[in-house]
């Protein structure tokens, strides 16, 4: 093994593992406000396929990202609406949010399958990403809003008595989720493979949701976890290059056997489990009269 | 200055009227939100209408088709009432299904060239035990650790596709495939009958049904049933009355994963006829609108199995004839799931308006 085949395998893993940490971090900061929202596949595919579609129109980098983050708070606003307003399931409206974010990016993206585009860099965004989760991770430990907001995911009843909109801060919330998640969409169909196919965002949504359940809700090992996740799937890729027997499917089904061991673990014990998951996640808050 | 905007009341008891008319009220509203986007896609609403939900069932053929497409539905959802009645929330039908389709798929390429009139009972029966072991993993991890089976289930669901995905790519591979991703095929008495000639409605149909009679008799004659409704909405009360929530979880689980497993092996040893990497469109998750859209109920499930199996043909149709792509069927299920959900409001509370 050459040190260029060593340095080059890093960065196929730094490019591959961005999206799962956007994705990551947003879904941790909307299941920290006390709502898991199911919805992250579809909302990356619709993120992926309304970037690619205004970099076609437009040519410009700048509004295609931000048309695709517009894109992913109107659909988690939608998720919002339903949850915090309607007091919806959850689980369902998240299936919901996914299965019609299938439906909608492969409409919207029907003219431009095979179109080119000129990818942009990634760097920028491998970078960004390590900031975010820091900017994460300095709010909610840091700062008056982030102790807020984790009190509204443990307690509604509390924070709601003393006086916090519960309504309000898991809104915003929800939205922050949906702009990162369609964040990294977007920087799947620009950056990692700048093209647009149906489902492209292939299952890593439903990565990003076991990631935050792995990272027993901390911000910095939603990274950790990403580059775990990340890195053995690319190391399987080299090592069925280079001729190795193993199975594939087997490496691939390591995150999902991953999360249920972790989840088994950190739930096995009450305690534990009181400290790493939000108490409220999922129940509706009802205000009353 | 927010007297115009209705404020939401508790109902002391939950509506029974409402409870007929959300489904009603979601796919009236469904429609006219598909006529908006067929309208600004630059389609005749009227016409697009008609092209995906009326020209599809028109024929027998697209009549047998939809109970082709319905079958599954129908038997996975009723399964998922089990759990979804007792506040159980198995999402891994997709992933019970599949195991299913292992299990019962495997005695078939097993008895490859055996032809007996036991092949095809027995592949059911490996079928079934197929998916509730699978869907027992979840409910033996929540009984013993406490574990969250929504995420469980779920994660399931991609470990039983990659299993799937192994097999036929490896050990199970057709040996003359010509190195396609399938495996050999069933013998023609591991094949479930077909009802008419030349229509692929099939078997399973029969068993669904009769699945969804026992299911109704169940839930509605039996004590078992009772305690999954009581479990459901009022744990208190259950733990209360001495009901073991334990076996229910246990029952509930394997109920719906032998469901999901029966339907996927009928969908192989079905229109299928052998194993290959995408036997399911996604039966397992849409079955859970099927589920809700029904609401719980053996009759309403037939009806939703019906009314999404259409959203199905439709897409096919308006792929064909409006150059739409299929996945338009995605938004139509997604959309009528928001109204559902949206709409379920009106169950349990009511909406008043301030006075002044």
């Amino acid at each position: 093994m050459s040190i260029e085949l060593i340095v080059g395998i890093l960065e196929i893993i730094l490019i591959a593992t961005t999206p799962l940490v956007f994705a990551g971090i947003g879904e941790l900061v909307t299941e920290k406000s006390g709502v898991l929202n199911l919805g992250v596949e579809g909302m990356m595919l619709v993120g992926a396929v309304t970037a690619f579609v205004t970099l076609v129109i437009t040519g410009s980098y700048f509004l295609a990202f931000l048309i695709s983050v517009l894109s992913g708070v109107v659909m988690s606003g939608l998720f919002a609406i339903l949850v915090l307003f309607l007091m919806s399931n959850q689980i369902a409206t998240g299936l919901a949010l996914t299965i019609f974010g299938i439906g909608l990016s492969s409409m919207l993206g029907k003219e431009y399958i095979g179109t080119p585009i000129d990818g942009l860099s990634p760097w920028f965004f491998v970078i960004f990403s390590f900031v975010i989760v820091f900017l994460i991770s300095y709010f909610f430990y840091k700062t008056k809003m982030g102790l807020i907001l984790r009190a509204v995911g443990e307690s509604h009843n509390s924070a709601h008595a003393l006086g916090y909109s519960v309504i309000k801060i898991r809104f915003l919330s929800i939205l922050f989720g949906g702009s990162m998640c369609a964040l990294a969409g977007s920087y799947i169909s620009i950056c990692y493979a700048p093209m647009w196919q149906e489902g492209m965002t292939a299952g890593r949504g439903w990565i990003a949701l076991a990631l935050v359940v792995f990272a027993t809700w901390k911000p910095e090992r939603v990274l950790i976890g990403a580059y775990i996740f990340g890195g053995v799937t690319i190391l399987q890729m080299n090592l069925q290059a280079l001729g190795l027997r193993f199975p594939g499917q087997f490496f691939s089904m390591a995150p999902y056997i991953a999360t249920i061991v972790v989840l088994v673990f950190i739930s096995s014990n009450r305690l534990r489990i009181k400290l790493s998951a939000p108490a409220s996640l999922t129940i509706p808050f009802y205000k009353g009269r | 200055m927010n007297n115009f905007l209705p404020i939401i009341i508790s109902r002391s008891q939950s509506s029974n009227l409402m409870n007929f008319f959300v489904p009603i009220i979601a796919i009236v509203l469904t429609l006219i939100t598909g006529s908006i986007i067929f309208l600004l896609l630059g389609f005749d609403p009227i016409y697009a209408l008609y092209t995906f939900f009326i020209s599809p069932i028109s024929s027998s053929y697209g009549l047998s088709e939809l109970l082709v497409k319905a079958t599954p539905l129908a038997l996975i959802a009723i399964g998922l009432a089990f759990c979804f009645k007792n506040n159980i929330y198995n999402i891994g039908a997709e992933g019970q299904l599949t195991m299913g389709a292992i299990f019962g798929g495997g005695i078939g390429i097993l008895f490859h060239d055996t032809n007996a009139f036991w092949l095809l009972p027995l592949m059911i029966f490996a079928g079934a035990i197929g998916g509730a072991l699978w869907g027992l993993i979840p409910a033996l991890l929540k009984n013993k650790f406490n574990t969250n089976e929504i995420l469980t289930s779920l994660m399931l669901v991609y470990i039983a596709l990659f299993i799937l995905d192994y097999l036929v790519v490896g050990p199970w591979k057709d040996p003359n495939g010509f190195s396609f991703p399938k495996s050999r095929a069933f013998s023609e008495s591991g094949r479930m009958p077909l009802l008419f000639d030349g229509l692929r409605v099939h078997f399973g149909l029969i068993i669904t049904l009769f699945l969804i009679f026992v299911s109704w008799f169940v839930f509605s004659k039996t004590m078992f049933g009772f305690q999954l409704k009581v479990s459901g909405f009022s744990p208190k009360a259950a733990r209360y009355a001495g009901f073991n929530q334990t076996t229910l979880i246990f029952l509930a689980f394997g109920i719906c994963g032998a469901f999901a497993g029966i339907a996927g092996l009928s969908e192989v040893s079905g229109p299928i006829g052998l194993l290959y990497r995408d036997i399911s469109p996604n039966y397992g998750f849409t079955a859970i609108i099927v589920a809700f859209l029904g609401r719980l109920h053996p009759v309403g499930i037939i009806f939703a199995s019906l009314i999404i199996a259409l959203t199905y043909l439709g897409a096919e149709d308006a792929q064909l004839f409006l150059q739409i792509p299929s996945a338009v069927g995605f938004i139509f299920q997604g959309l009528v799931l928001f109204y559902l959900l949206g709409a379920e409001l009106l169950i349990n509370y009511k909406l008043a308006f301030k006075k002044t």
